[in-house]
């Protein structure tokens, strides 16, 4: 008999701590995870998603844009999010451009530069400019802020200003674009790169090579800071995953990013 | 035994049975958890090494270039980064942490003991994110303000750090001071010695091994913390150059990257993730050498 109940016991223990053994990816339960940027913008499609289709359930992880693309790759997510391009290795995956983002660079709004050639941006973040003085700033060290190795925000922003330069390792490095641009917001004499949608009151966006990151200069192509939001799938999508992709596609789905400071992709 | 009736040794041999059931689930829970440490290790080691052995452990532990995506995996910036914020916490949180702890057992009354001690326990109950939101708030800025550079540095990792090892420090010095004999105090008084002489010359040589456990356990806390000090030690991958430059310990580096890393780069912080746990092995086993040294002395 004690033997019996303690069997029961250690069933239901190993049940419970095993969330991996609860059924999944029914019918009309939809997975999201990946990049911590998209994520924000994915909870407000998939919220006005399951407002309209009652019964759906749309759940939105984080986890970054690497950890979602593995997680497409293996199958643990129906959707994978992703605010980079794919590296030739991971193009086995099917993607679909959902957003596009502008990439900001900001700094404090005492700081009397209004903006930077790319060379000098450049020349910032490989740590080869040191003073805001010969950009016309007050004569303080620069702060650089940049994101950690793996972020899809960085590698964004290394392959479109950097290129080829390292940036340097002497920079301050934090885990997302809320901490940098808290950061920036605090610190007179800091320049660092976020999402333009989260750019707000408390920083302010430099010009690059003359061209305010503005929605408007982002749409007429001058801004050239921008990168695209993507949902990745393993295999053609059917039945609810093609329900959401489409709603997200559609005219309302743009509309509702539009809304919250993406740029839609038409 | 023997000589008990039948009826009663019948439920006594129930009640054996029993007894060695219950021995044996708690054996069962017991060993869980002392699996759960060989499991860890295991899967550490098992993820971590293989990336070691294929870059040349010197790779790891003496590149000073952490670029993943270059597969360029030095740890050195790091584990000096860990070196210099935990020496920096030593350096403010004993004194401080010892001399709470002489005044405590010596040079107080037991109703102000009954207040402090219990404030001092409290320390260790509050969340490190609540020390590190305090330190972005107040410490930052105020290091940015009076002696220049970000702010985010070395040494206000240390100062945080510093605080939230105390209660570690402070409540095993107590125990190990109380630990001594009052008769040592009393022949001490007796020889003529004046208080102070008694702590310094008699109590603290006695309470040694102990103070020094507590030291170590408070490195041990040190060298494994984490939220607070990503928080505000700026975490640059870079050998820090003064006190006021940002620093990244080990641990941040795996905290920090974790959610993006994939293939190598996730392999590489599970490297660094060996090498913590090496050190914090090391940090342990000191502490229980140390300890059962004190056992020894004490007798």
């Amino acid at each position: 008999m004690t033997r019996h109940r303690l069997a029961c016991l250690a069933l239901a223990l190993g049940v419970a701590f095993f969330p991996g053994c609860r059924p999944r990816g029914s019918g009309n339960a939809l997975t999201l995870a990946g990049s911590t940027s998209v994520q924000p913008f994915a909870d407000k499609w998939a919220e006005v998603f399951m407002a309209e289709h009652p019964g759906t359930a749309v759940d939105v992880q984080g986890g970054g844009s690497s950890a979602g693309i593995q997680a497409t790759k293996s199958g643990a997510c129906d959707i994978g999010l992703s605010s980079r391009e794919l590296k030739p290795d991971e193009k086995d995956l099917l993607e679909f451009v959902v957003a596009r983002d502008g990439l900001a660079i900001i700094v404090h709004p005492s700081n009397p530069v209004r903006g930077l050639k790319a060379a000098e941006l450049r020349q910032i973040f490989s740590g080869d400019l040191l003073s805001w003085k010969p950009l016309g700033g007050p004569d303080r060290p620069i702060t650089v802020v940049t994101r950690e190795e793996g972020s899809g925000t960085r590698g964004a922003f290394q392959e479109m200003v950097m290129g080829k330069t390292r940036i340097y390792s002497g920079a301050i490095t934090e885990d997302s674009n809320g901490t940098v641009r808290e950061i920036v917001a605090h610190d007179p004499a800091a320049v660092g790169f976020i999402s333009l949608g989260l750019v707000n009151a408390q920083v302010r966006a430099l010009a690059l090579d003359g061209v305010p990151a503005t929605d408007a200069d982002i749409l007429a192509g001058r801004y050239r800071l921008v990168r695209p939001f993507l949902f990745l799938r393993r295999a053609e999508p059917a039945g609810l995953a093609k329900e959401f992709i489409d709603f997200v596609l559609s005219v309302e789905g743009q509309a509702l990013v539009a809304k919250e400071g993406l740029l839609p992709i038409r | 035994m023997t000589t008990m009736p039948t009826k009663k040794g019948r439920s006594g041999r129930r009640l054996e049975r029993n007894d060695r059931l219950v021995r044996l689930a708690l054996l069962v829970v017991a060993f869980s958890a002392v699996s759960v440490l060989l499991v860890i290790t295991v899967f550490i080691v098992g993820q971590g090494a293989p990336i070691m052995v294929r870059y040349g452990f010197k790779s790891f532990l003496a590149g000073t270039d952490w670029y993943p995506s270059e597969k360029l995996f030095g740890l050195w910036p790091m584990i000096v980064g860990s070196f210099y914020v935990t020496l920096g916490a030593m350096v403010i949180g004993v004194p401080l942490g010892l001399s709470c702890a002489i005044v405590l057992t010596e040079f107080s009354s037991k109703r102000v003991r009954s207040v402090i001690k219990p404030v001092v326990e409290l320390l260790a109950g509050i969340p490190s994110v609540v020390y590190g939101f305090l330190g972005v708030v107040i410490l930052v800025p105020f290091i940015r303000e009076t002696f220049g550079g970000p702010g985010l540095s070395v040494l206000a990792a240390a100062i945080i750090l510093g605080i939230m090892i105390l209660p570690t420090v402070i409540s095993i010095s107590v125990d190990s001071l109380q630990a001594v004999p009052q008769t040592y105090r009393e022949g001490s008084i007796a020889l003529g010695a004046t208080k102070w002489q008694t702590v310094r010359m008699v109590l603290l040589p006695a309470a040694r091994s102990g103070i020094v456990a507590s030291i170590i356990l408070g490195m041990g806390r040190a060298v494994g913390e984490t939220m607070a000090v990503i928080m505000v030690a700026g975490n640059a991958a870079a050998l820090p150059r003064s006190l006021l430059a940002p620093v990244r310990t080990l641990t941040s580096n795996i905290a920090l990257e974790m959610g993006y890393a994939s293939g190598e780069h996730r392999q590489a912080l599970f490297a660094t993730g060996v090498i913590l746990f090496i050190i914090i092995m090391v940090l342990n086993s000191a502490a229980n050498v140390t300890a059962s040294r004190l056992k020894g002395t004490k007798r």
